[in-house]
């Protein structure tokens, strides 16, 4: 069992991971309502919360130091705020406002911090890749940094999820690939698409550690991400650890998960793995007003950055052609070397 | 008779996906929410309900393996539709598109054939970024061997779909998103039109002289078309006279149309939602050059500058094309 100190490190990344979905919610949903226009309110695009996966986040994230790397797929506020990813930033990024991590370029599914080692795409599975490359420049380098690539139960039939095992495998290198099992892919339930209950029984295949976490429970994620983290630092190679968590929210914000039973929904609602956490809290002799003061400042925290961010500029439309490039090119270069080539007829010896 | 039956640009898709469908047996459909979900972009809703789940298959995220698989079941004579839920997720399985399902007919010299439709759906105006917001209508058409569609309403979206079907090499069928009708992403007006009841096919390598005009020729296509629309009407007050091309194919390319435009207006204003360099506003323009050049008096582009499409609605809007920027290029070439 983790220390009291770091059950309640625990317990507060994930009750303001939790807070900031539900503030997220609400402000994505103003101006959307009643009809939902994906165009209109104060935050732009698209949102996936990830509402209910916040013991996968915190679980393993609290093994990590800032130099190693996590890579996350389109749902990753949560793993953010358990790395350490700057709050307030990653607001006014999702915000869409110049004083975002990406100077409001990328928004909520391409956050980048790279103080902390932090980055996401898009496109399902295309973390892993990444995710060994840091884990090749460690082994390379002889430092004893990880890497850990998130993806959903979903992504595990990817061919970058496959590629990126074996890579990883027959380099022994310092990779942890993370599976937030939510047992849905948008709409399709694991069954219909995957043969294979559990994600890590993959790893067998590739001669490497496979670990499944059977309940979104932060102190048996912590647990088995101890063996997983430290297996990759000591330099014993990669590991698939697979955690079952719930999906409290549609897949994006608008989803009607009219696919999904309402028997499937209550259920994730009802294992509420902040609840588990609080438990073992409890266990360890916290009073209920500790609990509450621990939630009472993580809000405090969500609704600083996000009254923060909303007061941020936005971006000025000319700066849309900045960063395409770190070294642009600037069509014609100043100078060009002017060598004195012998006049050889092009006969070679 | 007159028609006035209306449709979204989504429900004729799949209106004419479910006639086919319906005709004949080899037919069937692939992707990722395309079952209970009825497609992320409706391009399959309603279609569960009567073809049941072998023949409306929700699939792995596996992009490789089933652009793959239709690739297969195509060569041996089925007629599969695969759909890649946004375009940009190409990349996965570039190789199985542009390697085996563009280039299997030429490379056995005729005696495969690999008649399937990729549906797919492009484009931004709604900060979706960098990795889900690209038409990459060049990309395609660049690459020999894919037939190429881009329907900017429902009446062409139909006609076009069962021609795809039919069709015996494979289509790249590719919807913006903004022109589906769909309830969480509203459409502007007009893709939403009359479109009869009954089957109907639109040729490959036609297009569509949306509006005539005198003056000025702009070629468009998509979402696009109907912002050169909206900028036609404005600048009629002024006196201007707008020509609107539709190309609706890109493979094939209806070059007659734009030149003969062109001989009539002198004046060229190509207006496309892709990247500007090294594509479809080149050709286009390179087109006239090669026949008209003669009757070219001037020329603008109006294209997706050379930048990843950036989040923030102030970024997004002023790198992707909109009226005001149409209207000022046809000011520019008056």
């Amino acid at each position: 069992m983790p220390s009291e100190e770091r059950l309640r490190a625990l317990y507060t990344d994930m009750v303001t991971a939790r807070y900031y979905e539900e503030r997220l919610q609400e402000e994505y949903l103003e101006g959307k309502q009643p009809a939902f226009d994906i165009s209109a309110g104060p935050i732009p695009g698209e949102l996936h919360l990830a509402a209910g996966q916040e013991a996968a986040a915190v679980g393993v994230c609290h093994h990590l130091r800032d130099d190693d790397v996590v890579t996350a797929p389109h749902r990753p506020h949560h793993v953010a705020i358990a790395k350490g990813v700057d709050l307030k930033r990653m607001t006014a990024e999702i915000f869409g406002r110049e004083t975002g991590l990406c100077s409001g370029k990328g928004g909520h599914m391409h956050l980048f911090d790279p103080d902390v080692n932090f980055a996401c795409s898009g496109i399902i599975a295309e973390g892993c890749p990444p995710a060994v490359g840091a884990g090749l420049a460690a082994k390379k380098r002889n430092t004893d940094s990880v890497a850990v690539a998130y993806l959903g139960e979903g992504a595990v039939d990817q061919g970058g999820f496959f590629e990126s095992l074996n890579l990883a495998a027959v380099h022994d290198l310092p990779v942890v690939f993370v599976v937030e099992d939510n047992d849905w892919a948008i709409s399709m339930p694991q069954e219909r698409v995957t043969d294979v209950e559990n994600a890590a029984t993959r790893a067998e295949g590739f001669d490497m550690v496979g670990a499944r976490v059977d309940r979104d429970d932060a102190v048996a994620v912590y647990e088995a991400a101890a063996e997983a983290v430290g297996r990759a630092r000591d330099q014993n190679g990669p590991t698939v650890l697979s955690v079952q968590v719930h999906r409290r929210m549609g897949h994006f914000m608008g989803d009607p998960q009219s696919y999904r039973s309402d028997e499937d929904q209550e259920a994730a609602l009802d294992r509420d793995s902040i609840e588990r956490m609080e438990a073992h809290l409890r266990d360890h002799g916290l009073a209920e007003d500790e609990l509450d003061a621990i939630r009472t400042e993580a809000h405090e925290r969500v609704d600083d950055a996000i009254a923060w961010a909303k007061d941020q500029p936005k971006p000025d439309p000319e700066s849309a052609y900045e960063h395409v490039f770190t070294n642009p090119p600037s069509g014609v270069t100043d100078t060009e070397p002017d060598f004195d080539l012998a006049e050889t007829g092009g006969e070679s010896e | 008779m007159t028609v006035d039956r209306e449709l979204t640009m989504s429900r004729a898709i799949v209106e004419a996906i479910g006639s086919e469908m319906r005709e004949n047996e080899e037919v069937f459909y692939m992707g990722e929410d395309v079952a209970d979900y009825g497609g992320i972009f409706d391009s399959t809703q309603g279609l569960l309900e009567e073809f049941g789940y072998d023949r409306i298959m929700d699939v792995p995220i596996s992009e490789t393996a089933y652009l793959g698989a239709a690739v297969g079941a195509a060569q041996q004579g089925m007629r599969p539709i695969a759909e890649l839920m946004f375009v940009d997720f190409f990349g996965v399985a570039m190789d199985q598109i542009y390697n085996q399902m563009a280039k299997n007919t030429y490379m056995s010299g005729g005696s495969v054939s690999v008649p399937m439709v990729m549906t797919t759906a492009v484009g931004g105006t709604y900060s979706d970024a960098a990795q889900h917001s690209q038409t990459l209508y060049g990309t395609f058409a660049h690459l020999p061997g894919m037939k190429v569609v881009v329907p900017s309403t429902a009446y062409d979206a139909k006609g076009l779909m069962h021609n795809a079907i039919r069709d015996d090499d494979p289509v790249v069928y590719m919807y913006h998103k903004r022109l589906m009708g769909l309830g969480w992403l509203p459409a502007p007006p007009g893709p939403k039109t009359p479109v009869p009841e009954e089957d109907y096919t639109i040729p490959f390598g036609r297009a569509d002289v949306k509006r005539e005009g005198a003056d000025v020729t702009v070629v468009t296509l998509g979402l696009h078309v109907h912002r050169a629309l909206d900028a036609a009407e404005s600048l009629a007050a002024d006196g201007v006279d707008v020509e609107v091309i539709d190309l609706r194919t890109l493979v094939p390319l209806d070059r007659e149309t734009v030149v003969e435009s062109v001989r009539k207006t002198g004046r060229l204003v190509v207006v496309d939602e892709d990247y500007r360099s090294f594509g479809l506003s080149g050709e286009i323009v390179s087109t006239v050059a090669d026949e008209a050049l003669d009757s070219l008096a001037a020329v603008e582009r109006v294209a997706m500058p050379d930048v990843p499409i950036p989040y923030a609605r102030e970024l997004e809007g002023e790198v992707l094309p909109g009226t005001d920027d149409i209207e000022a290029a046809v000011r520019n070439v008056r």
